[in-house]
């Protein structure tokens, strides 16, 4: 169920130029089920800005009712974000959407996990389940930079990870396909999340594989009443037929929309 | 005894808040939040007579206040609403207004006559005035004698009463009022979204694939209010205002410019729960201002009224 709550800033820390991690704590959290779901954030007042923002949940803690989440901080509402200390609260719509199906890959079985820049956070409570369902887990990180590479050492816990940088400044240089190339990482499923031309790339690279993507469209409402963020369907490119990314999504199935 | 109940032709409101058209889908994604029955009425999302798809994303753009938003009246279609929408908000007592949209005459008069027929559509709201589509839409919403010769045939084929959908991007609002009145039109709803613009930073393109969109939001109240004002004191037929709603004070301004009833729209993006949040903070706010009924707002920014009396009794 989706509940709007205002939730307990816990911790909030700059862990790369411009990324922040925030942990927030609130009841919602018992609502959230597949990692791959985001939470609306209301972060204006009055003053604005007026709606809310969606980001990706990074990980859960359930014992705690705690979950983080990792964001960039770009714009007016991203920059309200990170002044949010310990002891304030932060409006929170959630969780929504569906998330990366973690039963798709059976235990045993290998899935790889790429991330692009922003993308990566919400593999993060991805491969902490798929690990704990008894799959092995590769993990290929890209970012532009060095100066904006996170995650590295908590993904290394799971399993093996690959970082890769487009300036070569961190990490192996060029995207995250050349690595998967280089390295020949073979897997059962796939599962990824980042800028639409990586999602793309991957789509062309591994059309015969099991692959899940999570996809990112500027939203208005999050709940599937506005169609802001709708995209078409293969069977049907130019016609009505349609999927919400928020409601529908943000996590694809590899086919099922059109990128 | 209520201090909200508005009757206004087809509608028999127990108050007179309502989900803006388009910015509350057919009412499914909000009654997971809500009994939709507390509303006053519900617009629903304007039908065409073939499924759209809409316009290309991005499709919204934020804006100081407000928000660019170029949907371009992506519906399932007139059948699918018939057979679908309309008779699953029928479990909920709540009077539905069909927001009626097209591409030509005869799409309007396809729709409206369908539509009217249904048991819950209490009222029609022509949409003259959508800025996101090439053809249809603000088309027929920006010279007065078109306007009125749509309402008029419209008017012909409705069962139920027919509220006209101003825009606000016309050079005149009274003639556009005064028009749609002429041609038979029940009431008007308005205003309609502002046409604007955004461009990216990094490319200088617009952020919005359409280009331009709809502005929304609270940037746009004080236009709607003005244009209220305006339009009330010319003409004879009731008003439902919208544009920039967000809580019981704003709805009390918009009684006080004009408005028998209001929409809200883009706060409902913002906070799912603001409809009947605004639906139970009124009535104390009317209390505090010292009327006995919502009614007694209506149109005091012109209307010879004794003064205005705080904390009566």
């Amino acid at each position: 169920m989706i509940k709007q709550e205002n939730c307990l800033v816990v911790d909030q820390l700059e862990i790369a130029d411009s990324i922040y991690k925030l942990t927030l704590q609130g009841e919602l959290v018992t609502e959230m089920n597949n990692p791959g779901q985001f939470v609306h954030i209301r972060v204006g007042d009055e003053s604005g800005p007026l709606l809310r923002r969606p980001i990706s949940i990074s990980s859960i803690d359930r014992s705690k009712k705690q979950f983080t989440l990792v964001f960039r901080k770009e714009g007016i509402g991203t920059s309200k974000l990170k002044d949010k200390v310990p002891g304030m609260s932060v409006d929170v719509l959630g969780p929504l959407g569906n998330g990366f199906p973690v039963n798709e890959t059976e235990s045993g079985g290998t899935a790889l996990l790429v991330g692009g820049g922003i993308g990566v956070p919400p593999l993060l409570e991805l491969s902490k389940q798929l690990t704990a369902n008894g799959v092995k887990v590769i993990h290929v990180l890209g970012f532009q930079s060095g100066n904006v590479v996170f995650g590295e050492e908590e993904f290394s816990k799971n399993g093996e990870t690959y970082v890769v940088t487009v300036d070569g400044t961190f990490g192996y240089k060029g995207y995250v396909t050349d690595v998967i190339n280089q390295y020949q990482i073979d897997f059962d499923s796939l599962y990824a999340c980042g800028p639409t031309p990586m999602l793309k790339a991957l789509e062309t690279r591994f059309s015969n594989k099991k692959v899940f993507l999570s996809l990112e469209e500027r939203m208005g409402c999050g709940i599937g009443a506005c169609f802001a963020c709708v995209c078409h369907t293969p069977e049907d490119e130019t016609g009505y037929s349609y999927k919400k990314v928020c409601t529908d999504g943000p996590v694809f199935r590899i086919g099922e929309v059109v990128l | 005894m209520s201090l909200l109940n508005v009757k206004l032709p087809g509608l028999d409101l127990k108050n007179p808040i309502m989900p803006a058209s388009g910015c509350f889908g057919f009412g499914r994604e909000f009654s997971q939040f809500y009994d939709l029955s507390s509303l006053g009425a519900i617009m629903i999302k304007a039908t065409t007579p073939l499924p759209r798809f809409g316009n290309p994303t991005p499709r919204v753009a934020e804006t100081s206040a407000g928000m660019l938003n170029a949907i371009g009246l992506q519906n399932p279609g007139l059948e699918k609403v018939l057979t679908e929408e309309l008779p699953w908000l029928n479990q909920f007592d709540v009077p539905i207004i069909a927001n009626v949209a097209g591409s030509s005459e005869e799409d309007y008069i396809e729709v409206a006559s369908q539509i009217s027929k249904a048991s819950n559509v209490h009222a029609l709201e022509l949409n003259i005035s959508c800025p996101n589509v090439k053809t249809g839409g603000i088309a027929f919403g920006t010279i007065p004698e078109v306007a009125k010769q749509l309402t008029k045939k419209v008017k012909e084929v409705s069962s139920v009463p027919v509220y006209v959908k101003l825009s606000p991007n016309v050079t005149n609002i009274v003639d556009m009022a005064l028009a749609v009145e002429d041609g038979g039109a029940d009431g008007l709803t308005m205003i309609n979204t502002l046409i604007g613009m955004r461009l990216d930073l990094k490319t200088g393109q617009p952020i919005l694939a359409n280009r331009s969109g709809g502005l929304s939001g609270p940037a746009i109240k004080p236009v709607a209010i003005r244009m209220i004002y305006e339009v009330s004191q010319h003409v004879n037929i009731p008003i439902i205002g919208m544009g920039g709603i967000q809580n019981a004070e704003d709805v009390i301004e918009y009684f006080y410019a004009g408005a028998s009833a209001v929409a809200v729209g883009t706060a409902n993006f913002v906070d799912p729960f603001i409809c009947p949040k605004i639906i139970d903070e009124l009535p104390s706010l009317i209390e505090k201002l010292g009327f006995d009924h919502i009614s007694e707002c209506e149109g005091r920014s012109w209307r010879k009224h004794e003064r205005l009396t705080y904390h009566r009794g």
